[in-house]
């Protein structure tokens, strides 16, 4: 049993790694397009990665299977919501920084 | 110990994410940094949920996954259309 304790510590901890790197990206990219790249991509991994590790912990339960709903919602809802975005933003007129304007 | 650990890093995120959307320049940005907080908020429930043993609460952690999601789609909507009522811009409406 202190495998699966294991294993989930480590999807666990390579979740909040994940989330706290989407959450230092959407500070440091300069552009709109770009922060929303970075969060995008952390927000899905870092949220199926720990619901991933939630359902170790919970063994075979109600629990975890509720836990894998989420899951699969959040693996097709939240790319969804970031083409939703990006769309809205590039049909509403922001052009993305191609260049440093500062050469 | 590795739960608080977890939850601490969400913290974290979120905190950032309310910074990026106070500080925002576009309300695009805003909407970005709302919807991280959203997802963010829901791992939050569904993991103190599996800490205090009370697995009812994951349901509120899905509830809140799926709000967030209509929420911000809504939101971008509103943005691109200036109302609610009207079908879209390809459709004429009357």
């Amino acid at each position: 049993m202190i495998l699966v304790e294991i294993i989930s510590w480590i999807f666990i901890i390579a979740g909040a790694l994940l989330g706290v790197a989407g959450g230092i990206g959407i500070h440091r990219f300069p552009d709109f397009y770009s922060r929303l790249h970075a969060v995008g991509i952390t927000d899905t991994l870092c949220a199926s990665l720990f619901l991933i590790g939630l359902v170790m912990q919970t063994g075979m339960s109600i629990a975890s299977i509720k836990l894998c709903l989420i899951f699969i919602l959040m693996f097709f809802s939240s790319p969804t919501s970031s083409h939703a975005l990006a769309d809205a933003a590039f049909l509403g007129g922001l052009k993305p920084q191609l260049d440093k304007d500062d050469d | 110990m590795i739960f608080t650990v977890a939850a601490l890093a969400i913290l974290v995120t979120i905190l950032l994410g309310l910074a990026r959307a106070l500080l925002g320049p576009t309300i695009y940005d805003r909407i970005l940094a709302v919807n991280m907080v959203g997802t963010k908020t829901s791992l939050l429930i569904a993991v103190v949920a599996v800490v205090s043993e009370r697995t009812d609460m994951i349901d509120i952690a899905l509830m809140y996954a799926l709000i967030n999601f209509i929420g911000v789609v809504a939101v971008l909507k509103f943005i691109s259309q200036g109302n609610f009522y009207t079908a879209g811009k390809d459709e004429h409406s009357k």
